[in-house]
């Protein structure tokens, strides 16, 4: 075999490689973007279910409106949220508000006897359950991503061609401090 | 086995000793044939054939149990499919598990049974199907349940539908040429003319690996089965993040002693626990024989992962 030959085989199995390589990336990253996608609806879904809830309950507890307040806030602060860490803080904090009103509706018998709280405080709860399982599966698709993305040799594709590591989808605590939520 | 800790860890060593055993397998099944193959006196040509009607006939019939994987143990089971009305708790347990793991919700079915146990069946994971028995139900509490349900979506996940499909055509192409050799060698026949090609050490080889060759490659496809098991104890605890609740799980049903009715041999290797209890023993050599590791060894597994995850 000339040496050419072998020359030329290294190089075309070189080429294979950085495409494979390049596409498992591409397919690493847009599972990332879907998973991130599957968060905002979960997310979407919780907060159109808000109205409802301050609705019902205030047919109830007219009185306590500071709750109220709090929770419709929290709730048009997880909907202008616009990055990553901001969503997961506002989600946070809408949960705080969120307690505070299932506190307010202790006090009133009626209301928690109502068919329809009851129904509308389940769903809630299991979309909270969906956030948090969105998070996790993107969170697994994040470390996946960056796990390829330091590896070698694939880091060097991931170094020439752009891709970035991504965050997980947790908290910071600025942000938890630019959304304040008053009980 | 000691550096093992972590659910990730235990589901990349799993993953890897599954497909050792894989290579294994294939190396296994070169190696009869070749031995057969020789033994016989065919030439190239003619074993060819022979392995390759083999693995047609293995394939197909392997290829209806896989495609109507669900269907058929379905109706064999007798399970009602439920939807998300009459069962809404554990119609939300499985949905929300399925998010976490990016599957799509499977049909759900439960079986009128008081058995505890559970099983995942389906070509893929968009003809997946996940049933419980009524017994399950009742016995376990939500976190145990969601470990179970944990356990069964990670075999859809894991797609061992598919492979232990692939493992069994396979085993089902040694058995078959194994039968085949051993009918020829009994009634004489063609090989007597080839009497030149075959020398006599690769005769008594063939004899001895026709006979023992189905079982060893019953024990390997075993083998995989029972890897497959700690994968999905594993890959499961990556989805619920809590490896006490089907540690408790699977504590509750294996104390259970009810026998689970609607199961046989032939689907005993779906459930989350043999269903045919009874045959628990412990000894190295009557674990070869299941489809499930013992008890201890998946509660150990799960308990290296406590806190770890």
């Amino acid at each position: 075999m000339s040496p050419l030959l072998i020359i030329g085989a290294i190089l075309v199995f070189g080429l294979l490689w950085i495409i494979f390589a390049y596409n498992s990336l591409i397919t690493l990253r847009n599972r990332v973007r879907e998973a991130w996608s599957q968060i905002d609806v979960q997310l979407k879904r919780r907060s159109s279910l808000i109205p409802n809830l301050v609705e019902t309950v205030k047919g109830y507890a007219k009185h306590e409106k500071s709750v109220f307040e709090s929770v419709t806030k929290a709730r048009s602060a997880l909907m202008g949220a616009k990055t990553l860490s901001a969503k997961a803080a506002a989600n946070d904090a809408l949960s705080g508000a969120l307690k505070s009103l299932f506190a307010v509706a202790e006090a009133y018998p009626n209301l928690k006897a109502s068919d329809n709280f009851k129904e509308l405080q389940e769903e809630l709860s299991d979309t909270e359950t969906k956030v948090a399982a969105s998070r996790q599966f993107y969170n697994t698709n994040v470390l996946d991503l960056n796990n390829s993305l330091e590896s070698f040799p694939t880091n060097l594709i991931g170094a020439n061609f752009g891709f970035q590591k991504e965050e997980f989808f947790k908290a910071s605590e600025e942000d938890k401090k630019d959304i304040q939520v008053k009980f | 086995m000691a550096t093992v800790k972590t659910a990730w860890d235990q589901v990349s060593n799993n993953t890897f000793k599954t497909w050792l055993i894989m290579f294994l397998f294939s190396v296994f099944v070169v190696g009869v044939v070749y031995i057969l193959g020789r033994g016989w006196g065919l030439g190239e040509s003619g074993g060819l054939g022979l392995v390759g009607m083999a693995l047609i006939i293995a394939g197909i019939m392997n290829f209806v149990s896989y495609f109507w994987s669900d269907k058929i143990v379905l109706a064999i089971s007798g399970a009602k499919l439920i939807d998300q009305k009459s069962n809404k708790e554990l119609y939300r347990l499985v949905e929300n598990l399925c998010i976490a793991a990016g599957l799509p919700s499977p049909k759900i079915y439960i079986l009128e049974d008081s058995a505890p146990n559970a099983f995942a069946t389906g070509r893929d994971k968009d003809h997946a199907a996940i049933c419980f028995t009524t017994g399950i139900l009742e016995k376990l509490n939500k976190q145990e349940l969601e470990g179970v349900a944990g356990h069964e979506l990670s075999h859809i996940g894991n797609r061992d539908t598919l492979l232990m499909s692939v493992v069994s055509v396979l085993v089902g192409t040694i058995a078959l040429l194994s039968d085949w050799f051993l009918r020829a060698m009994w009634f004489g026949g063609r090989e007597r003319d080839r009497e030149d090609r075959n020398n006599g050490i690769f005769l008594v080889l063939a004899l001895v690996s026709a006979i023992l060759a189905p079982i060893v490659a019953t024990l390997i496809q075993l083998a995989i089965s029972r890897r497959r098991e700690f994968l999905a104890d594993a890959s499961g605890v990556l989805l619920t993040r809590y490896p006490q609740g089907l540690e408790n799980a699977l504590l509750k049903i294996s104390r259970d002693k009810e026998p689970l009715e609607a199961a046989n041999r032939g689907t005993a290797h779906l459930y989350i626990i043999n269903p045919l209890k009874g045959s628990d023993s412990v000894g190295w050599f009557a674990n070869l024989f299941n489809t499930h590791p013992p008890i201890e060894q998946r509660i150990k597994a799960l308990q290296e992962m406590e806190g770890k995850v």
